[in-house]
């Protein structure tokens, strides 16, 4: 647990929450990328190119929203925890000889 | 021992309630003024949606119930006897279904007055096929009572509780309002598909037994600080 | 599980990562075309969802009636978890829909399900927040009701309605298809065992200085 409290507190969490950042920005470039992906792949039935184009803002928004929402939520999760150990490094400093709680 | 308290306490409850009647008058012009408020609000030239009287029945003992739910704890509360009720040496569960067929004798009596409103409002020949008409309507009364009394008795203590029943309890009682009014509408129809209505029987019976079970095994853990 | 943490994270990124090269290569579905590659992290997402609904369930009824603080934490984080995953799920489903059924929403079991489950697990966020003394109980009784009722009301508008595809089209999904859409949910189950761990080590923290504030009060008395 104190182990725990080391790591998340400090650079392990930055460096997880840099690298998801990283990752998602550079794949947010590929999915964009994604529709011009086709070839290869005959389709069982030979859509025109016009039916495909409204589909693609609905799917990119599908995705962008979902990865919005995973970073937004570790965001959520580092801000309550960085709180919540500030609070705990207060009660601590405030009562050294009580020592950790935990 | 069981029966013996449960009883008691459905006595106790009659008793308090036979002086005023306040929470069943309340409740039952409640639900009186829900159903004009539907009606006003579907009834086109005259004419109500199909299977308006099904759902507006259902919808009105919902709200209707809920009100009595609350008020019926509230009742307890306030006049704190519910301390003395879990301190005396009586089964928890007992107590449960004490208070289970208090607001049970609560709804069936809103339900004596909806039910011919209704059908008399939307001529919805609610009383064609009573064999089956009241079996629905007990059965998903007792479900929909059964999850509300839990409910109400263990949010007793919170400050929010006037709006934490419904957001609580309309989730989980979705199946029975389902069922209730898909039931209904069957016998509504004609012919009377009564088949279907049987099946929504079945249902209804099963959410009643998972849900009655559930509910007297956690009423304990529940209460206890 | 503390020692796999770091690199599960990056395991996970990088399967995240890699995903949408997958899907863009995966077989082409002929009737729904581009929109249904929305698949690949829709019923990932729900998929998810359901563990979190499941596992709320589950540490709710130990919570309720053993009573162990490490369970409750563990239910209200897993409540948390579902309701973002949820959330991910009825944002997406309607999306697809649009294209593919031509409607945002239709009243059928999945979907019905799908909101009723994620409304429950809200109102369990509610009370928790909103209940007062007492509402790790309470929370505690929506978790186990509200898991306990999902079989009635799915058979219940299963029976009432259904437009959506059936259970069944998993297992029979097509080669091309089949590799991408269990590599996405290995990739989401990941980032849901991951999410879950954070968030129960944060109650765990929450939990900890609440009792240290206690004992503060108590001392200073």
């Amino acid at each position: 647990m104190r182990r725990m409290a080391n790591g998340m507190g400090t650079t392990v969490a930055r460096a997880v929450v840099g690298v998801l950042l990283a990752i998602g920005m550079t794949t947010q470039a590929f999915a964009l990328q994604a529709p011009a992906g086709q070839e290869g792949f005959v389709p069982l039935d030979q859509l025109p190119p016009a039916d495909q184009l409204p589909a693609a803002p609905l799917l990119v928004t599908a995705y962008a929203f979902i990865w919005v929402a995973v970073f937004f939520y570790v965001w959520t999760l580092w801000r309550r925890l960085g709180r919540v150990e500030r609070d705990l490094a207060a009660l601590g400093r405030r009562a050294p000889e009580r020592g950790r709680g935990r | 021992m069981f029966l013996k308290t449960a009883l008691l306490v459905l006595r106790k409850d009659l008793a308090i309630e036979s002086r005023s009647f306040e929470i069943l008058a309340t409740t039952l012009f409640f639900a009186v003024g829900c159903v004009l408020v539907f009606a006003f609000a579907l009834v086109k030239e005259g004419q109500a949606p199909p299977d308006a009287a099904a759902a507006i029945l259902w919808i009105a003992l919902l709200f209707a119930g809920t009100l009595a739910l609350g008020r019926t704890f509230e009742r307890e509360r306030y006049g704190e006897t519910i301390r003395a009720l879990l301190l005396a040496p009586a089964p928890r569960p007992a107590l449960y279904v004490g208070k289970l067929l208090g607001v049970l004798c609560l709804l069936a009596l809103t339900e004596l007055v909806l039910v011919p409103l209704i059908a008399l409002l939307f001529a919805a020949p609610l009383f064609a096929r009573l064999g089956l008409m009241l079996p629905l309507l007990a059965l998903g009364t007792i479900g929909f009572a059964a999850v509300g009394t839990l409910f109400a008795a263990m949010l007793m203590r919170t400050r929010t509780r006037d709006v934490l029943l419904p957001v609580l309890l309309y989730p989980i009682t979705i199946p029975v309002i389902i069922a209730g009014v898909r039931g209904t509408a069957a016998l509504l129809a004609s012919p009377p598909d009564e088949p279907t209505a049987i099946m929504w029987l079945g249902i209804l019976l099963c959410f009643d037994v998972v849900f009655v079970t559930l509910s007297l095994w956690t009423f304990e853990p529940l209460m206890t600080e | 599980m503390r020692k796999l943490f770091v690199p599960l994270t990056v395991v996970t990124a990088a399967m995240f990562a890699y995903a949408p090269v997958l899907i863009a290569h995966a077989a082409y579905e002929s009737t729904m075309g581009l929109v249904q590659k929305i698949f690949y992290f829709h019923v990932p997402a729900w998929w998810a969802m359901f563990s979190g609904v499941g596992i709320c369930g589950g540490a709710s009824l130990v919570y309720l009636f053993k009573g162990r603080p490490k369970a409750d934490a563990l239910a209200a984080s897993a409540a948390e978890v579902a309701v973002l995953f949820g959330l991910m799920g009825l944002v997406t489903g309607p999306l697809w829909g649009r294209k593919a059924w031509g409607v945002w929403w239709q009243w059928d079991a999945k979907l019905t399900i799908a909101l009723l489950l994620e409304l429950t697990f809200v109102a369990y966020l509610l009370v928790r927040r909103y209940g007062g003394p007492g509402s790790d109980k309470l929370a505690a009784a929506v978790g186990i009701f509200g898991t306990a009722v999902a079989p009635f009301v799915y058979e219940a508008v299963n029976i009432w309605r259904t437009i959506h595809p059936k259970t069944s089209v998993v297992p029979t999904l097509p080669p091309g298809m089949a590799g991408t859409f269990w590599f996405c949910v290995l990739a989401f189950m990941l980032l849901f065992t991951l999410l879950l761990t954070a968030r129960v080590q944060l109650e765990y923290r929450r939990v900890a200085l609440d009792e240290l504030y206690l004992r503060d009060e108590d001392d200073e008395r």
